[in-house]
């Protein structure tokens, strides 16, 4: 069974760095699709991969990660004026992020249109759970 | 008064043989996109010799490789570079993928530890490079959120970004859609392998330096 569990802004807004990083990563590695509203930020995405990297082992082979952030691809000055000032008002809450483990999302295919979760068959994953509780 | 010309006659030599600044050159981007093959093709350009293997298999770089003193010219002006070839950045790393490639259980994950300390490696290296020229494969779909965080997290550091657009002697490559999906760089279409568009490449590289 698939879980998705919903993470609203505030339940990260007080956390440091780390504590985001950690709460989310721990979820991801409960086997469950993180929905977090908000984002985080550009340093933070690139500690996230780097703190998957070092937790990567027989049964965690990482995650899938995507930030959609609708003010980023707006090229007329006045909208990302507005989208830097809410940034600033607002912190980092607008858009969401989508966190995976890997062994249960496929792939997070997305144009400027659409986001596509492929999710692995369960076959496989079910496999591979016989396969870590063989080991 | 002669203190002050001694001064002067010291600042004029250092002015004259002052050693030029060695651009730190990273090559950043996802796994296969032809990083190492694009850092082979500059070496062999300018110094006649290769930086590292490439190969099909997935994460073949797995450690930072650095040519030094890369000497590069173009038009009139020439610049020395160190070239640092990063391992790809990746956020998940199956070692079952790589058996796929015939390689043994043992190898298979021998490679994916290996391959996890490369990506930490490539991401503790952006605080050292100059200028970073992002490569990606320009077959494939240039929204993987690894690309936006990579480009995000040199905006965030004030770090020049040149965006290749890789593989374009493909029938499957899109350079329209990789200059689409970030607007706000510029992007130069080459064939690393084939030395295919390096003339614009080197253009739009000392364009960036400047």
């Amino acid at each position: 069974m698939l879980t998705l569990q919903f993470v609203p802004y505030t339940e990260i807004r007080e956390l440091s760095s780390l504590g985001r990083i950690r709460k989310l990563l721990n979820l991801a590695k409960e086997n469950k699709v993180v929905l977090l509203e908000g984002r985080l930020s550009k340093e933070e995405e690139a500690e996230l991969i780097k703190t998957t990297m070092e937790e990567i082992n027989a049964s965690f082979r990482g995650i899938e990660l995507a930030v959609v952030n609708p003010n980023e691809s707006q090229d007329d000055v006045f909208t990302k004026f507005k989208a830097t000032l809410a940034s600033t008002l607002l912190g980092n809450k607008q858009g969401f992020t989508i966190i995976g483990p890997a062994t249960v999302i496929k792939n997070i295919k997305r144009d400027p249109n659409k986001l596509q979760l492929l999710m692995k068959d369960a076959g496989s994953r079910s496999r591979r759970s016989s396969k870590k509780r063989r080991r | 008064m002669k203190v002050k010309f001694m001064d002067f006659i010291n600042n004029l030599f250092k002015s004259i043989f002052k050693s030029r600044k060695t651009v730190k050159l990273g090559i950043y981007g996802p796994v296969n996109a032809g990083k190492t093959t694009l850092a082979n093709r500059i070496c062999k350009d300018w110094i006649g010799e290769e930086l590292g293997t490439v190969s099909r298999i997935p994460h073949e770089t797995r450690e930072i490789q650095i040519k030094e003193k890369v000497k590069i010219k173009n038009n009139s002006k020439e610049l020395d570079f160190n070239i640092i070839d990063t391992p790809g950045i990746a956020t998940k790393i199956d070692y079952e993928d790589f058996m796929k490639f015939k390689l043994s259980e043992k190898e298979a994950k021998t490679r994916a530890k290996e391959a996890t300390k490369g990506v930490i490696e490539a991401i503790k290296w952006l605080e050292n490079v100059d200028a970073v020229l992002v490569v990606l494969d320009g077959t494939q779909n240039p929204y993987d959120q690894v690309n936006i965080t990579i480009i995000g997290n040199l905006a965030a550091r004030d770090i020049p970004v040149l965006i290749i657009a890789n593989k374009i002697d493909l029938k499957k490559a899109k350079l329209k859609r990789i200059q689409n999906a970030f607007p706000q760089y510029k992007t130069v279409g080459i064939s690393a392998e084939k030395g295919k568009n390096m003339e614009d490449f080197y253009e739009a590289l000392f364009e960036l330096i400047k």
